[in-house]
């Protein structure tokens, strides 16, 4: 689904990223590790053509993403606030990117409407714009406007940072219940690796733009992150 | 702590990411600058001798004196359109050490060193050595000359409390329009002399320096009153904190008229209601519309014939030249989601200039009341608004593509009442002046009809070539994308 060959990212001759290879295959929850720094928004930003790569490319289902825009109408993504409109109420921005992607009132409606748990009352029907919300509203905003018109591919980077603990565990189960039953490819990026493991099946680790770990989740995994980041891993 | 500040201030000026067009909008103001300075030199030096020549009967300070409240009204309205408090983002400061009163007084005493307070010095202090030379008492005009200054310093602290009562209003040059008018009106229907009362206070001042007491106790109620303004909104939940208000939902269903590009037309519309930055460019139509009138009342205008383009071009295309200069600023803040978004940018760019060439277009019928003025203005006028839809439109499209300044659109920073400054006019000299420059050259050469079908021509062409004209803007655009994205990611 998703291929990155010779991916590297220069600042003013710092390398902030660099990837050889790495494939994400259809409907794999992704997570993706890694200190401050580490490059994970870098990637991500890469992935959306929000910047420019030094070197390389990222294709989305062949679609090469600094080349064609193509690879938009089956990728969303929530990165920060920067991608909500703060003066829309959050029904309206649902109803904005709902009628980018090709689906009518109704069908927002419907989707929306499978959140009413998640969002916990606080979201739909409260008469406020979206830059009047608190943070971790705003935030439950923007990732149920990522899963509008039935993406294939769903990029979150923090999106357990900011959010209440019910909200957490909720919103873990969407995104396993994306990856599992609609075969959606979903790439998450945090800091908390309890999070993560719970979350994906495969989780990649950054440091100082270069993948260090690649591991498949197992009961272990979490361990071994632990280990990895408190830095008294046994070579 | 004052070096601090500074310190801050310079950092912040030298380390912002628009750096670059900072400076060269300050090179452009600087030299503006030393013109009105050398404007203001030449007045002060030639006003007593040229006073002396026409009135060579009548004492040359007292006719200055009887002027004087001209020059307090009309510096006050000046000042009102043009001159900011000083800035300071202070949300970071609250919690540190720092005594709130310090900030303010520090904020209240930097605005005391602004261009509008120099700018009289060069004219009051060479008038004033010119008295001293033409045998007035030394002591006698200083005293007048300190009192004019402390003058100048009340209407600088005048204007701030005036700002900040009016950045409440959705209406905010209303007050002050209202509040100068009122007081020329008064005084030109004569209910109460202004002129005569100040003359008076400053013949006054200028026979018993004593007086001068009055003005310097103004200018203290005047800097405690902003004082105590500031303050109270230092706090985080009054001038800090944007108020929450109820979501008052408008129907925009008939902007599905326009096909595909409906969303976005609909996103605007909001934009712009829901904004305070933006809902001030609306009523800036009022004012633009009722321009004309300046002009058209005075025989003289009405005689010079290119100056109906100006008038024209203005009056329709003022909410042209002030929202289009800021596209595609006005979406900076989630510029990073419309570009992830499976939208096309040439519908993006399309409701923009659908919105402007309906606002010339309103603007141009609302304005077919200065029919009154003579059929020829009228035609002017169509032939304007004909060229602001053609030309103007794409060119301040064309001219977006080079922004690069992320406009907040949830302003917090405090102590900001307007969000727009004099730079903001500077985008109408092109706008305004070319047409007005063909259309004399045209008119001078043959005659009004052809100079008024050259601009109609020109705008029809412009209409005509409109899709090809989109696409060069679009592409410019695309290229400039991931150059957008990083200047509108950062905070200035």
């Amino acid at each position: 689904m998703i291929t990155t060959s010779n991916l590297s990212k220069k600042y003013n001759g710092n390398q902030v990223l660099s990837i050889d290879a790495l494939d994400i295959p259809k409907g794999q929850s992704f997570g993706l590790v890694g200190n401050n720094g580490a490059g994970k928004t870098t990637y991500f930003s890469l992935l959306l053509d929000l910047i420019q790569p030094t070197t390389g490319h990222i294709k989305i289902n062949d679609v090469q993403v600094d080349k064609s825009e193509d690879w938009k109408p089956f990728t969303a993504a929530f990165i920060d606030e920067t991608f909500l409109i703060g003066y829309l109420t959050p029904e309206e921005y649902f109803y904005f990117i709902g009628e980018l992607r090709g689906q009518n009132k109704a069908d927002v409606d419907a989707l929306v409407a499978q959140f009413k748990d998640f969002f916990h009352g606080e979201i739909l029907g409260q008469k406020k714009y979206l830059r009047d919300l608190s943070k971790g509203n705003q935030k439950k905003a923007g990732i149920v406007a990522a899963l509008i018109g039935n993406p294939e591919v769903i990029i979150l980077d923090e999106p357990f940072a900011n959010l209440d603990p019910t909200t957490q565990i909720r919103l873990k189960t969407i995104i396993k219940e994306l990856a599992e039953k609609q075969g959606v490819t979903v790439l998450v990026s945090s800091h908390d690796l309890l999070h993560v493991t719970d979350v994906c099946e495969r989780i990649v680790v950054l440091e100082k733009g270069e993948i260090v770990k690649d591991l498949e989740t197992n009961a272990a995994t979490l361990k071994e992150l632990e280990a990895h980041f408190s830095g008294s891993e046994v070579l | 702590m004052i070096k601090r500040f500074l310190s801050l201030e310079w950092k912040s000026f030298f380390r912002s990411a628009s750096f670059g067009k900072t400076l060269g909008i300050k090179i452009f103001m600087g030299f503006l600058s030393l013109y009105l300075i050398a404007v203001f030199l030449m007045m002060g030096i030639g006003l007593f001798p040229a006073l002396k020549k026409l009135f060579p009967d009548s004492d040359p300070l007292l006719i200055v004196n009887s002027f004087l409240f001209y020059w307090v009204l009309g510096d006050l309205v000046i000042r009102f359109f043009f001159q900011k408090l000083p800035v300071m983002s202070v949300m970071p400061l609250l919690i540190l050490p720092i005594k709130r009163s310090k900030i303010v007084n520090y904020v209240l005493r930097k605005s005391v060193f602004s261009f509008f307070n120099a700018l009289p010095l060069f004219a009051i202090i060479p008038f004033g050595v010119t008295l001293i030379v033409e045998g007035y008492p030394v002591s006698q005009v200083l005293g007048w000359v300190l009192a004019l200054i402390i003058v100048v310093l009340i209407i600088n602290f005048l204007n701030f409390i005036i700002e900040s009562f009016s950045a409440e209003r959705e209406l905010s040059f209303l007050p002050i329009l209202v509040l100068a008018g009122g007081l020329y009106g008064l005084n030109y229907f004569n209910l109460v002399s202004f002129n005569e009362i100040i003359g008076n206070g400053f013949n006054a001042i200028y026979n018993q320096s004593l007086f001068i007491c009055v003005p310097i106790l103004i200018l203290f109620a005047c800097y405690v009153i902003n004082f105590k303004l500031l303050k109270q909104n230092l706090f985080l939940d009054s001038g800090l904190k944007t108020k929450i208000k109820e979501v008052s939902a408008s129907n925009l269903d008939w902007t599905k008229n326009f096909g595909d590009i409906a969303p976005f037309l609909q996103l605007d519309l909001k934009l712009i209601w829901r904004n305070k930055r933006t809902k001030s460019t609306v009523w800036m139509v009022v004012f633009g519309l009722l321009y004309g009138l300046v002009f058209y009342v005075n025989p003289q205008f009405l005689s010079m014939t290119p100056s109906y383009i100006f008038v024209g071009v203005f009056s329709s295309g003022i909410f042209l030249m002030n929202f289009g200069q800021f596209v595609p600023a006005w979406d900076s803040s989630y510029y990073g989601l419309l570009m992830t978004q499976n939208l096309k940018y040439e519908q993006y760019l399309k409701s923009k200039f659908t919105l402007m060439a309906l606002s010339v277009l309103i603007l141009f019928v609302l304005g077919i009341p200065y029919v009154y003025f003579g059929w020829k203005v009228l035609f002017a006028h169509l032939a304007a608004a004909i060229y602001n839809i053609g030309v103007n439109t794409h060119v301040i499209l064309l001219g977006g593509s080079f922004n690069r300044k992320k406009i907040n659109l949830n302003e917090k920073a405090a102590f900001n009442y307007q969000g727009t400054g004099a730079v903001q006019w500077l985008i109408g000299i092109p706008i305004l002046l070319l047409p007005m420059a063909i259309f004399a050259v045209v008119y001078f050469l043959t005659g009004f009809e052809i100079a008024c079908l050259v601009l109609i021509i020109l705008g029809v062409v412009g209409i005509v070539f409109h899709h090809k004209i989109m696409k060069l803007i679009t592409k410019k655009y695309t290229d400039s994308k991931y150059k957008m994205i990083d200047a509108f990611n950062q905070d200035n």
